[in-house]
């Protein structure tokens, strides 16, 4: 007994040394060592058999919904879903787990935090980490050319608590996406109407979408003098914009990343600036700009982007942002991210970034990558980032609940109240006698005998009144 | 080598294949790992599926129908992690403990996907320390069965349990819960069925009293469940003649388990001179004649039978245990994830939650659990055999243009139908053809079509076409969304 308490004792202090170094950023050869020495020391404990621990907790990262949480879930998902319907969206479900192999090379360095099930002696495994890899996977297996879908469903990463906090390694994606070939940026202009019509249908507040396009800005650092090889991390510079000055994001590009000042200082000529289709056309008459072919074709989409936004009355909420350079991995055209305007200070799951509730883009090349024969389907769509705004409403309902206590209320009366209930069917001996059940409403304490025979009639007609006056 | 005419010459030796082999490994090592190297896996793992859009209405239509029913009944909705700590599951499956999916260790905990709805449930009510609830929870769960053994069984799959947790008087739970379970099957038009109905004390009684040993309860247990494919002939050779059993013994259990009927069965054991010397088994009938007469005043009992077979996953049920079946039983392929023709099943399970409290304060629980996926299949077929075309939208409108130059207009209309709350689409198409978008309407099942034209747009109307009926009429703009909304409500949506 004693020996087997000590080897677990050498467990926990392994542990808490691989946990201090992946926090300390060590060397990935140095971690690898010292898991494989935690590995080690717990397969000599053996198998947890029979032995009973009490463990009364989720997983890291993970939560139960309480039947209120399911309740704010419910109301969030129906103005969702409704909107997507409204849209013709059609609906699909793929499942938890994909083979290893297909998320494997799409996920760049987020790579390390996908959840790979044990070998078991059959296929290799992994979680998902997305909903838009299962997607392209889905068209291909298919054969479909052309589908608008909406995919409700959660996923799973890895995240290192130390390093974002209150982040959900379990949580909900709400996916939109139209795929085809088709003429250009009219399903694109449908995707942004729908996150406009979506976050204004949930009212948790003023938001604000911001578009730019991945060609414009790899020709944006092209004629800025930006070196290929730099291309990926200065995008990640440009990006904190929304959260940190200009000044702070050239320090880190100049003295970090080695971006020479004068590069640095063009950059910042352009990012710095947002507006309307007004700024579109200034640019597509930039003299350097201009000269770029891959620029020119981003701008050009662009307008024409304006023109339908404008026309589906939605141009008011959107500016063309060029700092916006998030998650651009698969993105090959448009991108688009949207913020609330009011930050309500809350803890909770922040996956797309401060502010951010939604977010999307086009990626004309990730069907292809799973097409033997390379045969690409463009993509455009859309993910609301719902587990922020679950937060925003749950704490919206809090404000309002009011608290009724009355003491002399029989248990059944305060049940009502707790759950909701509205009427309440009250059995008798002398109204058994008489053929009649008392019905009490709960809100006014009005009671009133109906025959038996008619009650299902007046429950019925009471529960149906649009503000339920019951 | 070069021979004449200049041509190459090869000579095919196996040294020489052999030396051209090694130097393609050679330069295939240069290039490195896989990384690059796109290997186009198109299928999901082995036991899961996709649902397409058209599974999809299948299942909405499926789970519309239980959910309304839980919730008449006055159920809260929870929902859990997919994937609890390993030791959570550890020790509650029994044999079945190596249908476990884990994950890899990464470093972190040790964790394991959900096996059942019911464990998790369990460490939901200590966790929280709850002491009483009524909860539904529909979800998917996960086993790693053996595809050579059980055909067609799905790895991934629904399960919607429904369960009702505290001490409260007896039966009248547990009579509700039986009440859903044939309200469910009513409602879901799945043909009829019968739910049997047993108790875990009466089978331990009924075994101690024939002379089962102690040690051989559970796998007698699963012999006697066959009974309901097999005969008993082949039941009491595998106890007798496989398990060891003495032969009296077998015949004993014989003319016990062979009975079943309502509640006159209960009646007629309560008054056996053997069993009724069984405390266990005392407690059980007991119980189940409140439980018939609870049954006969919520209008159900002539749909359940006392049957002294059902012995099935016992694991950790502790009192009444129940199994409904389809009478005609169709035959498909898919997920039989309760036995031949059983469509759903539950019991009373008391000990379970004193498994996860370190005071080991015990809540009583009683649930059921619908086997869906069986009925996905069945309500499919059903559909597919009606021919009835099932819609995969819910469009009411297709935004169009006759004309070409329209796209400008299309989107304008379109945007006032959505902000007025229509369902509308609009072809991503700058001057699509009338015909094609017709067609679009027909495959669809799009029962309307609001065409622009430009003599209607001077006119300040729009064409109005059904689909079904090709009748076009032509329509003030400010009455569009009205108009549309008129034909959409109606029943029969005569569009």
């Amino acid at each position: 007994m004693a020996e087997r308490a000590a080897l677990e004792e050498l467990v926990r202090l392994q542990g808490e040394r691989v946990r201090g170094l992946k926090q300390q950023k060590a060397s990935a050869e140095q971690i690898e060592e010292e898991v494989a020495k935690l590995l080690k020391l717990k397969a000599q404990l053996g198998p947890d058999e029979g032995k009973q621990k009490f463990v009364l907790k989720t997983p890291k990262g993970t939560r139960d919904y309480s039947p209120r949480q399911m309740a704010v879930r419910e109301k969030v998902f129906d103005v969702i879903i409704s909107c997507f319907k409204r849209h013709g969206a059609e609906v699909i479900d793929t499942p938890v787990f994909e083979l290893k192999e297909t998320l494997t090379g799409k996920y760049g360095e987020d790579s390390k935090l996908i959840y790979d099930l044990k070998d078991q002696g059959g296929e290799l495994l992994s979680l998902r980490y997305d909903l838009t890899v299962p997607f392209a996977r889905y068209l291909a297996m298919n054969k479909l050319t052309n589908i608008k879908r909406y995919h409700i469903a959660k996923v799973y990463r890895r995240d290192n608590p130390a390093m974002t906090r209150g982040r959900y390694r379990e949580f909900y994606q709400c996916d939109f996406d139209i795929a085809g070939q088709f003429d250009p940026m009219i399903p694109d202009a449908e995707c942004l109407k729908i996150m406009c019509e979506i976050l204004s249908s949930l009212q948790i507040g003023d938001f604000l979408v911001k578009v730019n396009d991945r060609r414009i800005l790899d020709g944006m650092f092209a004629i800025c003098g930006v070196p290929d090889s730099k291309f990926r991390t200065i995008c990640s510079s440009v990006d904190k914009l929304d959260k940190v000055s200009w000044e702070e994001v050239k320090n880190e590009m100049v003295g970090e990343k080695g971006l020479a000042p004068e590069v640095a200082d063009r950059i910042g000529d352009y990012v710095q600036q947002h507006g309307g289709v007004s700024l579109v056309e200034q640019l597509l008459q930039d003299p350097e700009l201009s000269q770029n072919k891959q620029a020119l074709e981003g701008l050009g989409d662009l307008k024409l982007l304006f023109e339908y936004l404008i026309l589906l009355g939605i141009a008011d909420k959107i500016s063309f942002d060029l700092s916006l350079a998030r998650g651009l991995d698969y993105y090959t055209g448009v991108i688009y991210e949207a913020v609330l305007l009011q930050s309500p200070a809350q803890a909770g799951e922040e996956p797309l970034g401060v502010g951010s509730v939604a977010a999307g883009g086009r990626y004309d090349g990730l069907v292809g990558m799973f097409d033997p024969k390379g045969r690409k389907v463009p993509c455009v769509g859309l993910s609301i980032g719902v587990e922020r705004i679950f937060s925003i409403v749950e704490q919206r309902l809090e404000a309002e609940l009011l608290y009724k206590k009355n003491p002399k209320l029989l248990n059944q009366l305060q049940y009502c109240e707790e759950a909701g209930i509205p009427l309440v069917a009250i059995i008798g001996e002398q109204e058994l006698k008489d053929g009649v059940i008392k019905l009490r409403s709960v809100a006014s304490r009005e009671e009133v005998d109906i025959r038996r025979e008619d009650l299902v009639e007046e429950i019925k007609r009471r529960t149906s009144e649009p503000l339920c006056t019951c």
